[in-house]
C-alpha cells in the first residue's frame, strides 16, 4: 500500500540572497485537508520558502512537485493559477476599489470587447462570501471594512480561483478574540472541503489550536515535521532554537550607575491605526551602563517602544517617563535628541541614512546644532568629526566624501551608529544594530557596545537573535502583542524560556 | 555599400547647397562616432577618471550648453551671435526665469514643487506698480513690503504642505489659481501704467518713480543689465544657503530620505516651510523686477513661468525625487535654455518653432540625466 502523493511537496529547497544563505536544503510536504503550521524565529526562512511557493523568488534550487507533478513557477500569476494562494500580512487588496472588483482583480469575467459580465460576478462573489459566513455590502470600498474583513475578502478572492493551498502569514496579528474565532471556523471549513493550509503564526497557543501537522525551520534548514498532537511543546521549542550559544559574543560586564531611564505604563497606539495599542502598558528602567534586552517576535511592539519613548509618533503616547531624573513627554525626535537620547532604527535603509549623502553629513547629521551653532556649516569640523569616527568605529570606507549608497552594510550601519555617537547621548535605544551586517562587523559593535557602557551610557537593545540578546543583556523583558510577559536576570535564562514568553506564555516577574 | 554611401553624402551637400565645411566636418564626425561607439564606450570603461566625470551631472550640463553655444556660433546670424549686446539680451530677458529658478531649485531639492511663482511674480508686480506710481512710495518702503507679501504668500502653500499633509503639487496649485485671481482683483482686470483718465475726464501721466530708473538701468558702461546682476545675485545667496547654511543640508536631508532626517532631528515642517517662503521672495524679486522693466503692473505677468521654471532646473540636472542637484547645475539649465531661446530667435525663427525645439530639449536633456543611477 503506497499512500497517496502528497498534494505539494518541496525539497532541497536552497536559496541565497547575494551570498548569504537563506534557505539550505529545505523542504516542505503537504497533504489535502490539512493545516500546516511553518513555525521558526525571525529571520528562519519561512517567509522566503513561501516566497519560492507563490513564485515571487524564481532561482532557487530543489524540486517543487504539485500533486506529483513537477512544476516550477516563474511569476506569482503562474503559482495562482497552479492554485496557491497566498495571503499576506500586508493585504493585496486595492482599498479604494469594491468588494466584488477586488474578488475578481486581474480575472474579471468579461465578454467581447472587454465588457464586464458584472451580473455572474455579483452573483458567484456572494455566493463565496455566504459560505464563509460574511455578510457584506459588495460595492463599498474595502477601505471601509474592519482588518479581519478585509481578510475574509482576501480568502474570499483565493476561493473565487479555486485555491487548492492557501498560506496564511501571520492572519490573526490584527484580529480581536472573536474576530480570530471566526477564522478558526473558516479554516476548519476550508480544510473540511480538502484545501491544504499554510499558517505562519509566532503565537503557542495558536498554532497547538489551529495545526494537524507542524514544520519547523531554523537558519534556512528543515529542523522536523511532526503532527501536532505528537509534539510536545518543550521539543517544539528546542526545534526552533536549538543553536548553542555562541561563545564568541563577549559577554557583557555592567557598570551600574544611577538610573537614567524610568518608564511607567507607556502606551503607544498603533501606528496603522488599528484599535489594539501597538504598546500597552509597558514598565521599565535602565541605569547607567547597564544593557537593557527586549526580545519579541514580530508584532510585539519593541520597536514600537522605543519608536514611542524617541518621539518618533509625535504626542501621542501616554505613560511617565523620567529621564535623568526628570520628567520627560515624548515630542519629537529633535527635543529627544536634545535631552540626551538616540535611536538607532532597525532599517537603516528607510529610516537610518540619507543615502545619497556623503558619508560626512549623514555622520553630522542629527548632531549639527552642536557641531555649527549658528547659520552657518564648519565643514573643517564636521571633516574632523567623520575622520575620528571612522578611526574609532574603524569604518572601512576610501574617501569621507563618498556618498554611504556604496558602502557595505556593516560599514553602513557605523555610519549610523557614529551618527548618534555624536549627539552624545545617556540613552541609547538600539534596534535590531547588527541586522544585515557581516559576523566581523557583528563583532566589532558588540565591543562598542561594551565600551559605550563603561563609559556611562544606557543602552536598551531590541535584537531578534537570542544568543546575542542573552550575552549581551543584564536584564531581558520578553514583549508579546504589546505587553511584557516576562523579566530575565542575566544568567538566569535560557532561549527556550524566552520563545515561550514571546510567544505569549507568561511567566511569574521575578 | 560605400557606392551607396557616397551618393548619400553627395545627396546631403547637394540637398543643402549652402552647407558649410563646419556642417560637414560635424556630420563626418558625428557618423565616426556612431560606427565607433562600442570603441568608445569600452575606451571610457577603462579610463574610470573620465567615465566618471561624465556621469556626473554638471559634466553634463555643461556638455549640453557648450553644444548649444557651437550652434550660436554655427547659426551666428550674420554675427549677431558674436556680438555682446545678444549675450545681455538674453541675460535680461532670462533672468525673471533665473530668479524663479533660483527658489525652484532649493523647492525641488526637498522633493516638492511650486506652482505658484509665476502667479506670486504677478500679484507681487502689480502690487508694486501700484505702490510705486500710483502711491509714489520710494523704492526703500515699497521693495521690502513687496518682498514680504511674496515670502508670506510662499509660506502659506509651505505652511499646508508641512503643517496640513498636502502635497506640494496641489497646495501650490491652490495658491497658483488663487494668487493670480488675487492679482486680477487687485487691480480690477486692468494694467497699471503711468497713464490713467482722472474723473474729469482730463488723462494724467504719473512721473516715472526713480526706481524704475534703477530697475531698468544698465552698468558696466551698458554692459549689463541690472536685473542680471540681481539674478547673479539671486544665485549666489542660494549657493550660501545650499552649500555653505545648516538650512541647506537640512534642506539636501529632507529631499533624500524625510523620515530619516526626521528621526535625525532635522525640524522638517520648519525647515519646508522656510522653503517655500524663500520661493515666495524670489518670485517677489523677479516681480519687482518685471515691474520695473515694463514700467507698469500687469495682472497676467509670469503666466506660465512657473513651468519653465521647472524646465530649467530639470535641464540642468536637478532630480525631482529631491536630494540630488544643485544650484550651479540650475544655472547651466538657465544658460542652455536661454541661449537655444536666443540663437532661435536671432535667426528668426517664431514661437511655434522655439517651442518645439524646447519641448525637444527638455527630452533630451532629461534622457541623457537619467544615464546616472
Amino acid at each position: 500500500m503506497f499512500p497517496p502523493p502528497p498534494l505539494l511537496r518541496m525539497a532541497s529547497i536552497s536559496k541565497s540572497f547575494g551570498g548569504v544563505p537563506a534557505l539550505v536544503d529545505a523542504q516542505l510536504e503537504l497533504r489535502a485537508g490539512e493545516v500546516h503550521v511553518l513555525a521558526g524565529e525571525n529571520g528562519a526562512g519561512k517567509s522566503t520558502l513561501i516566497k519560492i511557493l507563490a513564485g515571487v523568488h524564481t532561482d532557487h534550487t530543489g524540486t517543487i512537485e504539485l500533486r506529483g507533478e513537477p512544476v516550477r513557477f516563474l511569476s506569482p500569476q503562474e503559482a495562482f493559477a497552479a492554485g496557491i494562494s497566498v495571503i499576506h500580512q500586508e493585504l493585496s487588496l486595492v482599498p479604494p476599489m469594491s468588494v466584488v472588483d477586488n474578488v475578481f482583480l486581474g480575472r474579471e469575467r468579461s465578454g467581447p470587447g472587454g465588457w464586464m459580465r458584472r451580473a455572474p460576478q455579483r452573483r458567484s462573489c456572494r455566493g463565496l462570501l455566504e459560505r464563509l459566513g460574511l455578510v457584506v455590502d459588495l460595492d463599498r470600498p474595502v477601505e471601509e471594512f474592519p482588518i479581519s474583513v478585509q481578510q475574509m475578502i482576501e480568502i474570499t478572492k483565493a476561493l473565487a480561483f479555486d485555491a487548492q493551498i492557501i498560506v496564511m502569514d501571520e492572519p490573526t496579528s490584527a484580529l480581536t478574540e472573536p474576530e480570530v474565532e471566526r477564522l478558526f471556523a473558516v479554516i476548519d471549513d476550508l480544510r473540511e472541503r480538502g484545501c491544504a493550509i499554510v499558517y505562519i503564526s509566532h503565537k503557542m497557543d495558536e498554532i497547538f489550536r489551529v495545526a494537524d501537522r507542524i514544520t519547523v525551520l531554523r537558519d534556512g534548514r528543515h529542523i522536523g515535521t511532526a503532527p501536532a498532537a505528537e509534539l510536545p511543546r518543550d521539543r517544539f521549542i528546542h526545534w526552533m532554537v536549538g543553536r548553542e550559544l555562541d561563545e564568541q559574543i563577549p559577554h557583557h560586564t555592567p557598570h551600574r550607575g544611577e538610573e537614567r531611564l524610568v518608564v511607567e505604563e507607556f502606551t503607544v497606539p498603533d501606528p496603522g491605526g488599528r484599535q489594539r495599542p501597538a504598546v500597552d502598558g509597558v514598565s521599565l528602567h535602565v541605569r547607567a551602563g547597564e544593557i537593557l534586552g527586549i526580545a519579541g517576535l514580530q508584532g510585539s511592539g519593541a520597536s514600537e517602544l522605543l519608536g514611542g519613548l524617541f518621539g518618533a509618533f509625535g504626542r501621542c503616547t501616554r505613560g511617565e517617563v523620567t529621564l535623568l531624573g526628570e520628567p520627560f513627554i515624548p515630542t519629537s525626535p529633535r527635543r529627544s535628541i536634545e535631552r540626551g537620547l538616540a535611536l538607532l532604527t532597525n532599517d537603516r535603509k528607510t529610516t537610518g541614512l540619507i543615502l545619497g549623502m556623503s558619508l560626512t553629513h549623514n555622520t553630522t547629521l542629527a548632531s549639527l546644532p552642536r557641531h555649527s551653532p549658528g547659520l552657518w556649516l564648519r565643514h573643517g569640523a564636521e571633516r574632523a568629526c567623520a575622520a575620528r569616527h571612522m578611526e574609532t568605529l574603524r569604518i572601512r570606507a576610501t574617501d569621507p566624501g563618498m556618498t554611504v549608497s556604496s558602502l557595505s552594510g556593516g560599514n553602513q550601519q557605523k555610519v549610523v551608529l557614529a551618527k548618534w555617537l555624536e549627539t552624545q547621548p545617556r540613552v541609547l535605544l538600539l534596534d535590531e544594530p547588527t541586522r544585515g551586517v557581516d559576523v566581523g562587523a557583528k563583532h566589532e559593535i558588540y565591543e562598542l557596545m561594551n565600551r559605550w557602557t563603561a563609559e556611562g551610557i544606557a543602552i536598551v537593545l531590541i535584537t531578534s537573535e537570542l544568543p546575542e540578546l542573552i550575552a549581551l543583556s543584564d536584564r531581558i523583558i520578553v514583549m508579546h502583542r504589546g505587553v511584557i510577559t516576562a523579566e530575565f536576570a542575566h544568567g538566569d535564562v535560557d532561549q527556550g524560556r524566552i520563545l515561550h514568553a514571546a510567544m505569549g506564555h507568561r511567566e511569574e516577574h521575578p | 555599400m560605400t557606392e551607396a554611401l557616397t551618393t548619400a553624402w553627395e545627396w546631403i551637400t547637394r540637398a543643402h547647397g549652402h552647407l558649410l565645411i563646419v556642417d560637414q566636418v560635424v556630420i563626418a564626425l558625428a557618423v565616426v562616432a556612431f560606427l565607433a561607439r562600442h570603441r568608445i564606450r569600452r575606451w571610457l570603461q577603462s579610463h574610470e577618471a573620465i567615465s566618471r566625470g561624465f556621469s556626473s551631472p554638471f559634466v553634463r550640463a555643461l556638455l549640453a550648453l557648450g553644444l548649444i553655444m557651437l550652434l550660436g556660433c554655427r547659426f551666428n546670424a550674420d554675427g549677431a551671435f558674436f556680438h555682446w549686446s545678444t549675450h545681455r539680451d538674453m541675460f535680461r530677458s532670462y533672468s525673471f526665469f533665473g530668479i524663479l529658478a533660483c527658489g525652484m531649485t532649493v523647492v525641488i531639492l526637498t522633493a516638492g514643487i511650486d506652482l505658484s511663482v509665476g502667479s506670486i511674480l504677478g500679484f507681487v508686480g502689480v502690487v508694486f506698480a501700484h505702490m510705486a506710481i500710483r502711491w509714489q512710495w520710494s523704492g526703500w518702503l515699497a521693495i521690502p513690503l513687496c518682498l514680504a507679501i511674496g515670502a508670506a504668500l510662499g509660506a502659506v502653500s509651505g505652511a499646508l504642505i508641512a503643517r496640513f499633509r498636502m502635497q506640494p503639487f496641489i497646495a501650490t496649485l491652490a495658491m497658483m489659481v488663487f494668487a493670480r485671481g488675487l492679482a486680477r482683483y487687485v487691480t480690477s482686470n486692468y494694467k497699471i501704467g503711468r497713464n490713467v483718465i482722472l474723473p474729469d475726464n482730463t488723462p494724467f501721466r504719473y512721473p516715472n518713480p526713480p526706481v524704475f530708473d534703477l530697475l531698468d538701468s544698465k552698468i558696466l558702461w551698458d554692459n549689463v543689465h541690472f536685473s542680471t546682476l540681481v539674478m547673479l545675485g539671486c544665485f549666489a545667496l542660494t549657493w550660501i544657503l545650499l552649500t555653505r547654511l545648516r538650512v541647506g543640508r537640512h534642506i539636501y536631508a529632507i529631499g533624500g530620505n524625510e523620515e530619516a532626517a526626521r528621526l535625525s532631528g532635522v525640524p522638517t515642517a520648519a525647515v519646508k516651510v522656510f522653503v517655500y517662503a524663500l520661493c515666495g521672495l524670489f518670485c517677489a524679486v523677479a516681480g519687482i523686477c518685471f515691474t520695473g522693466q515694463a514700467t507698469q503692473g500687469d495682472p497676467d505677468a509670469g503666466f506660465t513661468y512657473e513651468l519653465t521654471a521647472i524646465a530649467m532646473v530639470v535641464i540642468g540636472g536637478t532630480s525631482l525625487m529631491g536630494g540630488r542637484g544643485g544650484i550651479g547645475l540650475t544655472f547651466l539649465g538657465v544658460l542652455i535654455f536661454g541661449y537655444l531661446d536666443k540663437i532661435l530667435s536671432i535667426n528668426g525663427q517664431g514661437t511655434e518653432i522655439r517651442f518645439m525645439f524646447t519641448g525637444l530639449i527638455i527630452v533630451i536633456a532629461v534622457l541623457l540625466q537619467r544615464g546616472e543611477k
